[in-house]
């Protein structure tokens, strides 16, 4: 990948992640969001793992993206009001950490042995569907099979949070009491 | 070619700006969407060191965390519906019920 | 040769069940559950008794059945196992114990008739069977200490069995605190043991494996046998720490004859049996134990003249007749002891369970100058404790006179004059207290109250007394002078067992002469009594009137409670109430335990003000941790 290329992705992608933190609807957050993680897929490509870039671009821009706006409008969010500005001094604090954090990185990596020169050659079918699909059904089989149970956890376990309680003409006065409507997942 | 130090870099910046969203944002999806960012900032260094190590086996973590990412997202938005049925609200500030 | 047995298990495993049972069941399954059940379980165990006793006696003299149920401590070259062993001396111990517990759990089913915690009482019982079966099978010391624990426990729960009654709940409490002072010996003399054992590489505690190693044990042995014998006093109740015995009368009668009489006070004799081979090796402790024995005898003896209450002449008859027992092992004479521990079984045991029909008939009544003229309307009673009388006074042919004559032909032989001789004055004034029970309780005037109704005890109590008198006739019969028909088989049985450590000279023109001597002295007492309480009922007050010093002092058990009370009770009650209690306790310890509380509750209130219910606050702390670590890892890349 050529360095004006990645400086202009990187580019791209810290602007609109610092777009998606500092803008305040939540739909253009979400826009800005959805451009921080094409680049991020454009830069896996350039990197040679062509699987997990296409990947990128099909489960998160596409899936998860969708279920988030699906979830702003369910919720009819508008734009935050400014109300009182809360723990200022906390999230000043918390700027000077992010800060910090990114230097110590930065001091790590610049110590850090592997992370000077360049790149080594890449073997043939780096990053290619078949390569990856070998090691996830080898070395990580086990470690794939338990993605497939967290998975259908995910789907029972948000079907279960996000059922709307039952109306109250279906169930007797006592269950609808003792369940109460703070548990939208009873009966 | 580029060196595999400014991928990193990169990543580390991207994580911070992740980190800075979750602490100033007051809403509860921007707050979900800079986790986003912090997952992703970690998939490109995975990626990034493991083609200086000529390995692929941080693309294959890359993948599970997608994975889990995907489970994250669908259960902490049902968890966000039913908060904001109850409480009218996906302020982050107003949602101190684990207070004394 | 030792054969597996793994059916001895059962022994134990019955009398287990019954306590499971009575206790989470019997209060609900109602009266006649618990009573066939409490009392099944014994006759179970006790056939299964007999089941290992034959197959011991198809083996070879010295034979012993064993079945090791599980490992139980293995620490470093120390091991030990939960292990049953039954040889001949546990043979007669458990039939015994299974036996004549089996027939007062009979009888316990007719006394308990009218309370209506039949179902804790049975708990109590079979729990106390299970306690004593484990201390006669155990095959090592650690096994045993477990079962002579069990059967202090017991006894504490049943003498305080009408807890409602503080007297007995004390006196309950006074056993079980006597009993922690002997029980303290038992196991120092258990560590002594261990000790010289160890100091040759050698960690057992199995009596086969003491027995081994006796030699070993020859520089302790002394220290040993007296810390043990502490141990046995306690439990068996002889100078210093029989004072707990009268006192435990206040429990069902019942409880008395099984626990009191028959069977746990004899544990410290079957304890020295069993350790025979570590007093072999010492003759200074042996001397000891016979001379506690002696006067032990002689003094309960003497105590027991003066006492009204029936259950207590009884308590320290038993202490005399225990005090043989010990006259007898510390003799050297092991077979002896057990023997008349066996036949004493018999006879006190049926000597309570007369009295309780007694008590029973005349509605609690215990004080003897309240009773009288009895025979007439209780004749299967009078019948069979004339039986025991006759037994424990060693009239010729009754199964005391066997053992009781043994043992004092063997302290005669083993050279203690002086002990034969108190044991000789000891069996007089036995004649002399049992039949001033009896003339005072069976004959004379009656002076029963007379709104009591008095009448015969229903069937299920007299079938075991008349079951105990045939056993206190015949029980001796199984040890005959040497020459008539099978001879000394008793003996014969347990000499592998218990091996010949003094003289086992036969019985020359000496034991009959000495026979003859203690015969008369019987018969001297016997006289006294008729003469006293039969022809001139006024004669007791009067002597007891001249001779008043002398009067108060046995009444008063010779003050020792008192004595006991001044010096031990008093000194450590102030020093519980004043220094313990006041200081340590409430000063120090309270303090201590307040400040601790005191210290969180504050520490808590500064620190619950961080929980402010903020999530972003609370990722915020989240962030500095790991910044911080972050920095440390800086710091180490710096470094280098």
């Amino acid at each position: 990948m050529p360095l004006g290329v990645f400086i202009f992705l990187a580019a791209l992608a810290v602007t609109s992640a610092l777009g998606t933190v500092l803008q305040r609807n939540p739909v253009h957050c979400l826009l800005a969001l959805v451009v921080t993680l094409l680049a991020i897929a454009v830069m896996f490509i350039g990197l040679g793992a062509v699987t997990v870039g296409f990947l990128q671009v099909i489960v998160y821009a596409g899936a998860i993206m969708v279920l988030f706006l699906f979830v702003i409008w369910l919720l009819n969010l508008q734009a935050e009001l400014r109300t009182s500005p809360g723990y200022l001094a906390l999230k000043a604090l918390a700027g000077l950490l992010c800060a910090a954090l990114v230097a110590e990185l930065f001091t790590l990596l610049w110590h850090a042995p592997t992370a000077g020169g360049a790149q080594a050659a890449a073997p043939p079918g780096y990053g290619s569907i078949e390569k990856i699909a070998t090691m996830l059904f080898s070395d990580y089989l086990i470690s794939f099979e338990v993605t497939s149970v967290l998975l259908l956890a995910a789907i029972v376990g948000a079907m279960a949070l996000a059922r709307r309680a039952p109306a109250p003409q279906h169930a007797s006065p006592q269950a609808a009491a003792a369940d109460g409507p703070a548990r939208p997942e009873g009966a | 070619m580029v060196p595999m130090s400014y991928f990193v870099g990169l990543s580390a910046v991207l994580f911070a700006i992740g980190v800075a969203g979750v602490l100033l944002r007051r809403n509860i999806i921007v707050i979900f969407m800079s986790i986003e960012i912090m997952l992703n900032a970690v998939n490109l260094a995975f990626v990034a060191l493991g083609r200086r190590l000529g390995s692929m086996d941080g693309q294959v973590m890359v993948f599970f965390v997608m994975t889990v990412a995907a489970a994250e997202a669908a259960v902490g938005l049902a968890i966000i519906i039913a908060v904001f049925r109850n409480r009218e609200t996906v302020n982050a500030d107003q949602l101190n019920l684990m207070r004394w | 040769m030792t054969a597996q047995f793994p059916a001895l298990a059962l022994i134990l495993l019955f009398p287990a069940i019954g306590v499971v049972f009575n206790i989470f069941v019997g209060p609900r399954a109602g009266r006649n559950a618990v009573n066939v059940a409490g009392t099944g379980v014994i006759f179970a165990a006790f056939a299964v008794g007999l089941w290992a006793f034959a197959r011991l006696l198809a083996m070879p003299a010295g034979a012993a059945l064993e079945v090791t149920l599980w490992p139980w401590i293995i620490a470093d070259q120390f091991h030990t196992a939960i292990a049953l062993r039954f040889d001949a001396l546990s043979a007669v111990m458990t039939l015994v114990v299974s036996g004549v517990g089996a027939v007062i759990h009979l009888y316990s089913i007719g006394y308990m008739a009218h309370d209506e915690d039949y179902a804790r009482y049975f708990a109590y019982m079979n729990l106390f069977a299970l306690s004593m079966l484990v201390l006669v099978l155990a095959d090592n010391l650690l096994l045993m200490f477990v079962g002579w624990e069990g059967v202090g426990l017991c006894s504490y729960l049943l003498i305080a069995f009408w807890y409602g009654n503080a007297q007995f709940a004390y006196n309950g409490r006074k056993a079980f605190v006597v009993n922690r002072v002997g029980d303290a010996g038992f196991i120092l003399g258990i560590l002594t043991m261990l000790s010289a054992l160890a100091a040759h590489g050698v960690w057992t505690l199995n009596f086969a494996g003491l027995q081994a190693h006796a030699a070993m044990l020859a520089p302790v042995a002394t220290m040993a046998g007296l810390l043990l014998l502490l141990g046995a006093t306690g439990k068996s109740a002889q100078i210093p720490l029989y004072v707990w015995l009268p006192d435990a009368m206040v429990g069902p009668t019942p409880v008395s004859a099984l626990i009191h009489a028959a069977t746990m006070v004899t544990a410290g004799v079957y304890m020295i049996a069993r350790l025979h081979f570590l007093y072999a090796l010492t003759p200074d402790a042996m001397h000891v134990v016979a001379v506690i024995g002696g006067v032990t005898a002689f003094f309960a003896a003497t105590v027991a003249l003066v006492q009204s209450d029936i259950k207590r002449v009884l308590a320290y008859s038993t202490i005399s007749q225990l005090g043989y027992m010990f006259m007898g092992v510390g003799a050297g004479a092991f077979a002896a002891g057990i023997f008349h521990l066996m036949t004493h079984a018999f006879f006190k045991g049926l000597l309570f369970l007369c009295a309780g029909s007694i008590i029973h008939a005349l509605k609690g009544e215990q004080d003897m100058n309240r009773m009288g003229a009895l025979w007439r309307r209780m004749p299967i009673t009078y019948a069979t404790m004339l039986a025991a009388t006759l037994a424990i006074c060693a009239v010729p042919g009754f199964s005391g006179y066997f053992s009781k004559d043994l043992i004092l032909e063997r302290t005669f032989e083993a050279g203690d004059e002086g002990l034969w001789l108190l044991g000789v004055i000891t069996a007089g004034l036995t004649a002399l207290y049992m039949f001033r029970l009896l003339f005072l309780t069976f004959h004379g005037t009656s002076r029963v109250a007379p709104d009591k109704h008095v009448h015969e005890s229903p069937p299920v109590m007299t079938v075991p007394l008349i079951i105990l008198g045939l056993l206190s006739v015949a029980g001796g019969w199984v040890e005959l002078p040497p020459g008539w028909l099978w001879g000394g088989a008793f003996s014969r049985f347990l000499m592998p067992v218990l091996c010949r450590s003094r003289s086992q000279a036969a019985h020359g023109a000496a034991g009959g002469a000495l026979g003859v001597v203690a015969m008369l002295a019987t018969l001297t007492g016997f006289l006294l009594a008729y003469i006293l309480y039969i022809q001139s009922p006024a004669l007791p007050g009067r002597i007891a009137a001249r001779a008043s010093a002398l009067y108060h002092l046995l009444v008063r058990k010779y003050y020792v409670d008192e004595l006991y009370n001044l010096i031990f009770g008093r000194f450590l009650f102030w020093g519980s109430t004043n220094v313990l209690s006041r200081g340590v306790d409430s000063g120090l310890i309270d303090g201590i335990v307040d400040g601790a509380g005191l210290g969180v509750e504050a520490a808590g209130e500064v620190t619950r003000r961080s929980a402010t219910g903020n999530v972003q606050v609370y990722a915020f702390v989240y962030l500095a941790g790991a910044v911080g670590i972050a920095a440390y890892y800086v710091y180490l890349v710096m470094v280098r």
